[in-house]
């Protein structure tokens, strides 16, 4: 129960501008500019991208520096901003067999049309602090490879299609749900279990994920395919009748290849996970696909057994960062009136309780 | 009867090349080829968003990945050509010269315009993806196989 008290409006004010000062930090660092944080910080600005559910890198890098680097806070600013957007519209779903691929690998196949393309990853690595870093930050050119030409980068599930090894994912045209309109209801098809995947908290869906590897909704993934790289957005311009390109989203992509028993209809065969993440946000996206082959299992015939990855109820109504820091954090705000009847009933308690020891002991 | 297909095609096509244009671009080319004719807007700039879709498994149901920025804006040349633009992200000002350069492109300044900022802006754009391309080819790994001592 909350109840309006007046007062404290100078110390909130006097906070903000301490605030605005601790961001700023010391004054004889140079500041940050917001374009820094875009091209320096990208794996940031992608993740804010990513759950706050809005491309715009120049929006997330500016609510990264408002947000003094806490990235939940920065999504928290992109949610609101978003919510002021008139919305025009919606795309042509994107076609990642488009994609122009910066990175593409597959842990199920060596040779592979197109190839396995590292891109620009953290993977062999040897995770040493690289000091040169604090030093300079000078970095030599990348190196080019000439010479090839454009092969067409064919989804690694279509080789296991043409063998009927795998399940297909047959063209459907069904409008999605949205769950920006409409709030989140149970039972939720697939559609708008993405959907919230796509936008739910990185380090709760890896944990989701992690647990299904575990052993909780085992169901043994394989990356059947991971690629990251710039996808087309076309869309139908209403004036005009036809749709166009608006210009290109980086996105990642992460397909697994599951096992599979075969059910009373089905015979054995792979079955499928998908992550479909903005930005260059790998384990996030391996994490989802992970995640939405667990909540699969009604679809496939397979047993609920009690994994929380397999609850889509629980997923669903707890992946959302946003939503569950507002419930978190409201309990620091004042709740004096609250508080008060809690203390009185503790009092009370204490009170029959000691009456009744007293009239135990007279007995 | 004019074939309608082919009056879309390339309105999409150059549409698209615009709306991928890097910021400040459009309107540099445009005011390099031709000064800017007078206008009307039918429809200010503003900015919006549009709710990126992708499918299930990559082929399958459609679902909701998110929004992103949107600048539109529409016009009308004192000649009567309509010109639209819809690009990504949150700029104006190059909304404004994208829908000038669509409608000039259906005027007699097409051909000039052609040459002078949709080709040049395919070519950029087309490089800009064949530098990123050379690079990732570069980090393409070359299996080998090798040769083993039982036999």
């Amino acid at each position: 129960m909350y109840v309006a008290v007046k007062g404290g409006e100078r110390a909130i004010e006097n906070a903000h501008a301490w605030l605005a000062e601790e961001r700023r930090g010391d004054t004889d660092i140079a500041e940050l500019s917001v374009a820094q944080i875009r091209e320096q910080l990208s794996l940031a600005v992608n993740r804010v991208m990513a759950e706050g559910s809005l491309y715009d890198p120049d929006l997330a890098a500016l609510a990264i520096k408002q947000a003094r680097g806490d990235l939940i806070e920065a999504i928290f600013l992109i949610r609101a901003y978003r919510t002021t957007l008139p919305r025009f519209g919606a795309s042509e779903p994107v076609d990642t067999g488009k994609m122009t691929c910066d990175r593409r690998i597959s842990a199920t196949f060596k040779d592979l049309p197109g190839g396995q393309v590292l891109g620009p990853t953290f993977d062999y690595t040897h995770r040493l602090l690289d000091f040169k870093l604090a030093a300079d930050g000078e970095v030599p050119q990348a190196p080019t490879r000439s010479g090839i030409t454009a092969e067409d980068v064919p989804h690694v599930s279509e080789f296991l299609n043409r063998e009927g090894l795998i399940e297909g994912a047959p063209h459907d045209d069904t409008p999605p749900p949205d769950l920006t309109r409409e709030p989140l209801e149970m039972p939720a098809d697939r559609a708008l279990r993405l959907q919230a995947l796509t936008r739910a908290d990185e380090g709760f869906t890896l944990g989701l994920a992690y647990s299904t590897q575990r052993g909780y909704a085992r169901n043994h993934a394989f990356v059947g395919e991971l690629r990251i790289g710039a996808v087309p957005v076309e869309m139908e311009i209403p004036e005009l009748g036809f749709a166009i390109e608006v210009g290109e989203v980086t996105v990642t992509e992460c397909e697994t290849v599951n096992q599979f028993k075969g059910s009373k209809t089905e015979p054995p065969q792979f079955t499928r996970g998908y992550g479909l993440v903005f930005g260059q946000t790998e384990r996030k996206a391996i994490s989802m696909a992970l995640v939405d082959r667990a909540l699969r299992w009604e679809e496939l015939g397979e047993d609920f057994v009690g994994a929380p990855a397999q609850d889509a109820e629980f997923v669903l109504y707890h992946a959302d960062n946003i939503q569950a820091t507002g419930f978190l954090e409201h309990i620091k705000l004042p709740h004096y009136v609250d508080f008060q009847s809690e203390l009185e009933l503790v009092r009370k308690l204490r009170r029959e309780a000691e009456t009744g020891h007293v009239q135990e002991a007279a007995e | 009867m004019k074939d309608t297909v082919d009056e879309i095609n390339p309105r999409k096509a150059w549409m698209s090349v615009l709306a991928k244009a890097s910021e400040g671009r459009v309107a540099q080319l445009l005011d390099a080829a031709i000064a800017r004719p007078e206008f009307a807007w039918l429809r200010a700039p503003e900015i919006g968003s549009t709710m990126v879709r992708a499918r299930a498994g990559a082929t399958g149901a459609p679902f909701n990945l998110g929004e992103v920025t949107i600048t539109r804006c529409a016009l009308t040349l004192d000649t009567g050509e309509v010109g639209h633009a819809y690009i990504k992200g949150r700029n104006k000002v190059d909304a404004q010269a994208a829908a000038l350069v669509d409608a000039l492109m259906q005027t007699d300044k097409a051909e000039v315009l052609r040459a002078q900022v949709i080709d040049p802006l395919e070519a950029e754009q087309a490089a800009a993806k064949a530098a990123r391309a050379a690079k990732a080819a570069a980090t393409k790994v070359d299996f080998f196989t090798m040769v083993r001592g039982e036999d």
